[in-house]
């Protein structure tokens, strides 16, 4: 394998993927696929969601093997069948859900499963994940346990994982999707560094704003098919989603005019505390109008989670007020419903549509079908022994129709459903409770473009309806084109309040970063 | 030395022998669990350890004493920790085909081999029984092995040498056992991917792990010392010594499986916890409350599991849980 490619040298390819075909039973994820990565370019895999992007590279990656294809590495065709082999050809995956062990250190997670002397010698390890750190522009602790790490620590340790395995062609799978504006500027910033050392790169994404940053050339699939592949220079945003979606569509995100309505919460100085004592909110004080939608932007894990399960009872408070106006029989009612019961709560028109990490984890029962899980929701209102199934069809069934959920039946496990359908149907659920505020937390989180604006304009549609929403999000630039306000959440305190059309990503960058008391305490 | 002094000796020794078969299938089930078994088979592996154990010991003197030879007592001793470490690694290599490859239910697998187990060694230990005329034993010279061991001068010594030096090779082999694995898990390699394995699988696959070959190995070589384990008790123990009875095992398997947790999963605690619960066991031979029935002394172990579980529950820290995949089966195309 070449090492170092002199600058004189014809191109050569680091990689090249000829008509690979895989199905998993009856689904083509990929069908005849074909990708080329040039030496020391930055190659951008754009595609939508189930678009067969992550198929792809995990059989380049050795966690799967292509049922017809071929692979070439530097021009020679290779069989990868297990990760071991790809890493001795030189290709390291960096995995949207990081494969590194918790309880392990940085340095016994780079160095799992290298060959080398029987006994660990944990200094020289330490040694040499430092130098490497040090050439690229790193920061890493390699004593430090994963567990006790933020996202981008743990991004940095993949990272790490694959260059000290001698990778020369890296793969990254989202990699921006759980970062900061600022630390996506490092991370590319880090990519560069590694063109400049000659590494071949291949970015999956759905960002278009950050394939035009970073990438070379521009590569895209559309349902498991291969569609182009493009100079960076020489394509826009516009023409990159036609041919991702294979349609027009409108990039903008809709941000309709409403008149700001009455205040439906007003929470004063809550406080949360962990089983283990940590403070995960402190003092945050906010309102929630109607006919509005309110963003909470933050790095991950900065109290949004609390949040969202303090707001709905989930949690128990260690302090503060939650004041709830609404309406019921034509009177408006003022309550405190901190430290109520969740079903008291959900009850009176508080609701939440949580989109966790894995999204049929708190939200969905995975193996239960639509109508079950709609059930699930508001079982209380059946009364007697038995479940009244008839009752609840035709609802879902025009759940179906009004969100374009993709399914088979309503008898389908919603586990057999892609992760745009997972959330429409999470989000239709609580929007049939006919609720008046509104909590979403990352309600497009790994969605596709089509998927969000579906969503985007379900809000939007709440909205327009008079009721508050609270839209908890990751994407700032989502949150700056669809909020009304912009709330900043950084350790566990609200940094500020912003109007998104007045300030700037950077504002808010900023903001999300601003060392507070929490948070020192928290990443220890 | 006063009678006092005697008698905590005494208890000490004995405490030390009771947690012997408890610390190897302590150990043992470590291991396995290790890589993400829980392999709930432990009795049933220390069942088969015991009868092939002291099987292979009494065939191997017949077929002896059949040529007109005389039986070597050190032959028999080997022959019987060969059988036992295979009986163990046979029960645990059917737990890690139908767990690993075939992907059954861990739990339901690893009753069901205890089940199994306890079948097998009371079918064959009544049936040899049987054929030798009443009950199957192994000659003096081969119970002598497994006996106290003569270390002359060293046992002399006054209480050291009864504290250190009045036991069978098998305590000595257990601490062994136990400083080595303790070796292999934090200062290895293999042992760094092993507990890999077991906290995520699928991360040490996509490192480079053969995550199936280390399932097995340490599966294997974990029910090969719980195998070990059941030895002791058929062979050295004071109940059997080289004689079979009955449902010998009797608990040890799951009192082994509640130590893992009591010594959350640390090869160095599981000896000094073995050391509590063999202390248990044995305490009301030397320390006899008056008017407490021997039945309520028979508790305190299988209480003391109880009080285990429940705090294992309430106290949780990271390095000192359970390994995080334990309990379910890996699959790679899984999505």
């Amino acid at each position: 394998m070449e090492n170092n490619p002199s600058p004189a040298r014809a191109v050569q390819n680091a990689v090249e993927m000829r008509n690979i075909t895989k199905t998993f039973g009856s689904v083509v994820a990929n069908d005849k696929v074909c990708l080329m990565l040039r030496q020391g370019e930055i190659l951008a895999l754009l595609g939508e969601n189930g678009s067969g992007k992550t198929t792809l590279m995990n059989m380049l990656s050795g966690i799967y093997l292509q049922d017809s294809g071929e692979i070439l590495i530097c021009n020679k065709p290779v069989t990868i069948r297990s990760p071991k082999d790809a890493y001795a050809l030189g290709i390291g995956m960096i995995h949207q859900h990081f494969k590194l062990v918790d309880v392990l250190t940085a340095g016994e997670n780079i160095v799992l499963g290298l060959q080398g002397k029987r006994t660990l010698n944990r200094r020289e390890i330490n040694q040499k994940v430092r130098q490497i750190a040090q050439k690229y522009g790193f920061e890493i602790d390699p004593t430090k346990k994963v567990y006790n790490m933020a996202v981008s620590e743990k991004q940095t340790v993949e990272i790490i994982k694959a260059l000290y395995r001698g990778a020369e062609t890296l793969i990254l799978d989202e990699p921006t999707a759980v970062l900061t504006p600022q630390e996506t500027t490092k991370l590319f910033d880090v990519l560069r560094m590694m063109k400049a050392h000659g590494k071949s790169i291949i970015i999956i994404t759905h960002k278009l704003n950050e394939v035009m940053e970073i990438s070379d050339r521009v590569a895209i699939l559309r349902k498991g098919e291969y569609i182009a592949t493009v100079e960076t220079a020489a394509t826009t945003q516009q023409d990159l989603t036609e041919m991702m979606v294979g349609r027009r569509v409108k990039l903008e995100i809709d941000r309709p005019a409403c008149a700001r309505g009455e205040r439906k919460l007003h929470v004063t100085d809550l406080t949360c505390v962990s089983r283990e004592g940590v403070t995960k909110l402190s003092g945050v004080n906010f309102d929630a109008f109607g006919g509005e939608i309110l963003g909470v932007a933050g790095v991950a894990g900065s109290g949004q989670k609390e949040l969202c399960e303090a707001i709905t009872g989930l949690r128990q408070l260690a302090g503060g007020s939650i004041l709830y106006r609404y309406q019921k029989d034509a009177m408006t009612i003022e309550e405190n419903i901190a430290g109520m019961r969740a079903d008291q709560i959900a009850h009176r028109g508080v609701s939440l549509a949580f989109v966790p990490e894995d999204r049929l984890g708190m939200g969905l029962v995975a193996n239960m079908n639509i109508v079950d899980n709609v059930i699930l929701r508001s079982y209380q209102e059946n009364r007697g022994i038995l479940i009244n199934r008839k009752k609840y069809r035709p609802i879902c069934e025009k759940m179906i129709k009004d969100l374009d959920i993709v399914t088979p039946g309503l008898t389908t496990p919603v586990r057999r459903l892609s992760g745009g359908n997972v959330q429409k149907v999470l989000l239709g659920r609580e929007i049939l409770s006919l609720p008046q505020v509104l909590l979403c937390a990352y309600p497009v989180r790994g969605l596709d473009i089509v998927s969000s604006y579906r969503i985007y304009s379900l809000l939007n549609a709440e909205k327009e309806k008079g009721n508050a929403v609270i839209f908890i999000g990751e994407d700032l630039d989502v949150l700056m084109d669809l909020c009304d306000r912009v709330m900043v959440l950084c350790g566990g305190q609200v940094s500020g309040i912003v109007d998104p059309r007045t300030c700037t990503k950077e504002e808010i960058g900023l903001m999300m970063t601003r060392v507070g008391d929490g948070r020192e305490g928290e990443r220890a | 030395m006063s009678s006092e002094w005697t008698i905590f000796l005494n208890f000490i020794n004995m405490a030390v022998l009771a947690s012997t078969p408890l610390l190897l299938a302590t150990l043992g089930e470590i291991l396995t669990e290790k890589s993400g078994n829980l392999n709930l088979g432990v009795e049933g592996m220390m069942f088969m350890g015991a009868i092939a154990s002291l099987g292979a010991a009494y065939y191997y003197e017949k077929a002896v004493l059949g040529l007109g030879g005389t039986p070597s007592p050190v032959m028999a001793t080997l022959v019987a920790v060969a059988a036992a470490a295979a009986a163990g690694g046979l029960g645990a290599l059917i737990y890690a085909f139908l767990v690993v490859t075939l992907r059954a239910n861990q739990n339901v697998t690893g009753l069901t081999l205890t089940i199994f187990g306890t079948g097998f060694a009371n079918f064959f230990g009544e049936l040899i029984g049987k054929q030798a005329g009443g009950f199957v034993q192994v000659s003096a010279p081969t119970k002598a092995m497994f006996g106290i061991i003569n270390f002359g001068a060293l046992s002399d010594i006054p209480v050291l040498g009864s504290l250190l030096f009045r036991y069978n090779w098998m305590v000595y082999f257990g601490l062994v056992v136990m400083l080595a694995m303790a070796f292999f898990l934090n200062r290895s390699r293999s042992g760094l991917n092993l507990r890999a394995v077991g906290e995520n699988p699928a991360t040490a696959d996509a490192a480079g792990v053969n995550v199936t070959r280390y399932k097995y190995v340490a599966t294997i070589t974990g029910g090969a010392l719980c195998g070990l384990g059941g030895m002791f008790i058929s062979m050295s123990s004071t109940a059997c010594a080289g004689v079979w009875v009955h449902n010998s095992v009797n608990g040890y398997g799951w009192l082994a499986v509640a130590l893992v947790i009591f010594a959350t999963w640390n090869p160095s605690r599981a000896w000094l916890c073995g050391l509590v619960f063999g202390g248990l066991l044995v305490v009301r031979n030397y320390y006899p409350i008056p008017g407490l029935p021997m039945q309520i002394y028979a508790m305190f172990p299988y209480i003391a599991t109880i009080l285990v579980l429940v705090f294992a529950s309430i106290r949780q820290i990271k390095e000192h849980a359970q390994p995080a995949s334990c309990g379910m089966n890996y699959f790679r195309e899984e999505r």
